[in-house]
């Protein structure tokens, strides 16, 4: 049974790397600690051709003009973690995540789906590039020696079956202790792991073994008595003869990617650069997964501001945003993005946000982005080539958000009609092209069945007046003769006709009671003769002219 | 000669050199290029008076060549109107223009109402928001194929609320999909909507060309100039109760039932012939009126 092995050489740079491209040119170190005393963690090769080694002060690291410091970001390290879990995921459901920086996966019967071995090792190592993780990849039949096939020659690498030891025996022994350093064990252990390999790897060069190939040599009983159970065992790993099972772990579909500035941006512009970023690399995963996303969530870290909020008066302070300020620690900013349909398109996620943003704007400098994508099973739509003409779900989503940015968010959409006879009882909700097609499928069977043939009679239409125009009415012996409105003379004159009234009223148990008398007039204005319906608000006494029937 | 012999040659790519059996009926001239000399594409200098006579298979007059092909034509809701103007044309603006209460609002409701039914989606661009929900639901329209985008929020004044509606349509337009595209300006002053450039309205005639959505436009006074296909022009209200009764009927036995619809075809596109002015006259029932025939 073939296994696979991805390993991530120098993780934490990588994870830093693949938040911020451009610094793969130049040479890198990672530090951490707590000022004063922070200390170099991870270097680039770049950097320590240059003679930074970890362990340095960053005082020190600080003397080489050249040099690019960047501080230690577990965020960014769990993040590229998943993102590597993802790219495994993506070639076998069996993965085992052995260390941060590795996963190891099972290939059994994916040949026949994939290909041969061969071209599933670069697939995985090209699709771990595009994850903006440069891996080494290595094959193997059994799993420990993928992993330090993986760990000891860079590139691709296939060991055919029973040729582990040949192929391993030139890695050098301190690549048998390489993965217990990265392990995720707690910081205890991870201390004792290392001084017990600190011990077993002076007393093998005390022997002078330097590589595999002569620990293997070694006499096994000779072994055992000097070293005990974990010479053995070191020894079969050598030999590449270990072989256990995958312990497979089921990874929670989370993708979210973020990413924590050292500069606080102000500017929207070079946020939607970040954003573009991050909305490739998280489309990039949910691809590898073959699924879309129908909600993304943006959450901004700002900059505190309640010391300057004190100086300011209140309406200056904060406006228009939906967040929670906390006096001790940064403040929030959470934006939610529905989508009417799965998609996976980074570019039209990037334009929504932006157009969101301008809308919505943050108000204060941000310290760091974090956006998660909510995984959906990509939509299923089978064309037709008889189907009436329908908006495309991305452009329509893009457009309806574009004109919310002319109009308001609450003035475009679809109607929806409230169970009250209160007039203008509706309400705009969220108009998506694909949800009208399941409904009107049905009613179409029911139409077929129910309604006879349409006759095509005209209706006659009310055209509003929003708000209603209010106006001043004459009466002569309770009769209606004039109605004025001041604010629109045109919409006046004598009453050459009426018919009513109707009386009308409702939610008496609210405290939005109403209660109303309508009249259908006709009017002599300037244009000539127009039809209105006159509303006389019971509760208020008030006249109102509602609309015209057009 | 028509210059159309010379370009549909072209177009055809053949070479100006003719075959044997063709020489004899060339200008005698042309027989200094004979099968002794290597074909050339040389041009006689007898050449005009040698295409006179010269037979070339494959070449149309001008006079016969293929109009435009018609407009789809599509229903607008109310036989009366289908059979005045055909219907309403695909890729095309049709102007709906008349004072208040002459049915333009009726017009354009019954005609969204049609094309939602026939599963396709539509957009009101309404520029003084005075679309009414009843009467779109007593209408037929499916609400959920109806976009309604609402002009001028929080600013009364109408010039906003037009750059508002010729921006919306325009995104509309370049999003696609739609089956009718309703620019409401029924409430905007004449002398408002009139600022809107030709070239506006040029523009959007181009855009909706190549694609089957009907742009219609719902105005007091047509603005849009030669750039619609379809003008179709309302009449005013006429009352028909006389206002001399001498025992008139008490308001409260009084009913609005229906409303007549003049309409009259300004212009049409869609025949060749230049139209004379055609009118109809229909009536429209009130919602209630209608429920009381079906109910029956």
């Amino acid at each position: 049974m073939p296994f696979a092995c991805i390993f991530v050489p120098n993780f934490p740079v990588a994870a830093v790397s693949r938040a911020e491209p451009e610094l793969r040119a130049l040479a890198l170190a990672i530090y951490e600690g707590k000022p004063p005393m922070e200390k170099v963690f991870a270097v680039s090769e770049s950097a320590a051709r240059m003679g930074i080694t970890p362990g340095m002060t960053k005082a020190q690291a600080e003397l080489c003009s050249e040099l690019t410091l960047r501080p230690r970001s577990l965020l960014q390290e769990s993040v590229a973690h998943a993102a590597l879990l993802d790219c495994a995921q993506s070639f076998s459901p069996c993965v085992e995540d052995a260390a941060a920086d590795t996963a190891i996966l099972d290939l059994a019967g994916m040949e026949s789906l994939l290909g041969s071995l061969l071209e599933i090792a670069r697939s995985l190592f090209r699709r771990s590039a595009e994850l903006g993780l440069d891996g080494n990849v290595a094959v193997a039949s059994n799993p420990d020696a993928a992993v330090l096939a993986a760990h000891g020659f860079s590139g691709v690498t296939i060991i055919p079956s029973g040729k582990e030891s040949e192929s391993l025996g030139s890695l050098p022994v301190e690549v048998l202790f390489a993965n217990r350093c990265a392990s995720k064990e707690s910081a205890e252990k991870e201390t004792d792991q290392k001084k017990e390999s600190a011990s077993l790897l002076e007393t093998l060069d005390r022997w002078g073994v330097r590589n595999l190939r002569a620990l293997a040599a070694l006499p096994q009983i000779a072994l055992s008595e000097r070293l005990g159970q974990e010479g053995l065992r070191l020894q079969q790993l050598a030999r590449g003869a270990a072989s256990r099972s995958l312990a497979p772990v089921e990874t929670p579909a989370v993708f979210e990617e973020a990413v924590e500035l050292e500069y606080p941006i102000v500017l929207l512009e070079p946020l939607a650069f970040l954003l573009n970023r991050l909305l490739e690399q998280i489309c990039a995963r949910l691809a590898s997964r073959a699924l879309n996303t129908q909600e993304l969530r943006l959450t901004l870290e700002l900059e505190s501001f309640s010391f300057f909020n004190q100086q300011l008066s209140p309406p200056l302070a904060i406006d228009n945003r939906q967040s929670t300020i906390c006096s001790t620690r940064p403040e929030q900013f959470h934006r939610t993005l529905s989508l009417p349909l799965p998609m996976l398109d980074p570019k039209l996620f990037l334009k929504l946000l932006q157009l969101d943003l301008n809308a919505h704007p943050p108000g204060a400098p941000i310290l760091k982005i974090h956006l998660a994508a909510e995984p959906a099973r990509p939509r299923s739509a089978q064309g037709g080539l008889f189907l009436p003409p329908s908006p495309e779900p991305e452009k329509l989503e893009l457009t309806l958000a574009r004109i919310a940015g002319l109009v308001g968010e609450s003035r475009v959409g679809s109607l929806e009609l409230l169970d009250t006879h209160r007039a203008e009882g509706f309400r705009m909700r969220r108009f998506a092209s694909g949800t009208a097609q399941k409904r009107h499928a049905q009613k179409n069977q029911l139409r077929k069945t129910l309604e006879p043939a349409e006759e095509k009679s005209a209706i006659a239409a009310l055209r509003r007046f929003r708000p209603p125009l209010r106006a001043t009415v004459t009466l002569e012996n309770g009769e209606l003769v004039r109605v004025v409105c001041s604010k629109k003379k045109k919409e006046q004159g004598s009453v050459l006709w009426k018919a009513g009234p109707w009386r009308s009223s409702g939610d008496w148990w609210e405290r939005e009671a109403w209660s109303r008398d309508e009249w259908d007039i006709a009017l002599q204005n300037e244009e000539g003769i127009a039809l209105y319906r006159l509303v006389h608000d019971l509760l208020s006494g008030s006249w109102f002219v509602e609309g015209t029937y057009d | 000669m028509s210059s159309a012999v010379f370009s549909t040659s072209a177009a055809q790519g053949r070479p100006f050199v003719f075959d044997s059996e063709n020489d004899a009926e060339v200008c005698p001239q042309a027989e200094l290029f004979t099968e002794a000399r290597p074909p050339q594409r040389v041009v006689s200098a007898t050449f005009p008076a040698a295409f006179k006579d010269a037979k070339l298979a494959g070449i149309t007059p001008a006079s016969r060549l293929a109009v435009r092909p018609a407009p789809e034509m599509v229903s607008s809701g109310i036989a009366a109107m289908d059979t005045l103007t055909g219907g309403l044309p695909r890729g095309c603006l049709t102007e709906i223009c008349g004072p208040a209460s002459s049915g333009r609002s009726t017009l354009m409701l019954s005609a969204l109402s049609a094309a939602t039914r026939r599963g396709e989606y539509c957009a009101v661009v309404d520029a003084s928001d005075s679309l009414d929900p009843q009467s779109i639901a007593a209408v037929g329209i499916e609400l959920d194929r109806l976009l309604w985008v609402r002009c001028g929020e929080n600013s009364p004044q109408a010039e906003h609320r037009l750059e508002q509606l010729l921006r919306t349509t325009d995104l509309l337009l370049e999003s696609g999909g739609f089956g009718i595209i309703a620019l409401d300006l029924g409430d905007l002053p004449p002398q408002t909507a009139r600022r809107i450039p030709l070239a506006t309205w040029f523009r959007f005639r181009r855009a909706v060309e190549p694609t089957p959505t009907v742009l219609l436009a719902v105005e007091r006074q047509s603005i849009a100039g030669s750039c619609s296909s379809l003008l179709i022009k309302l009449g005013s209200l006429k009352l028909s109760t006389p206002e001399n009764q001498a025992s008139p009927t008490p308001a409260h036995a009084q009913l609005l039932t229906e409303v007549e619809i003049t309409a009259e075809l300004v212009r049409s596109r869609m025949d060749r012939k230049p139209v004379r002015s055609a009118e109809i006259t229909f009536s429209s029932k009130t919602a209630w009126a209608r429920m009381k025939e079906i109910t029956r």
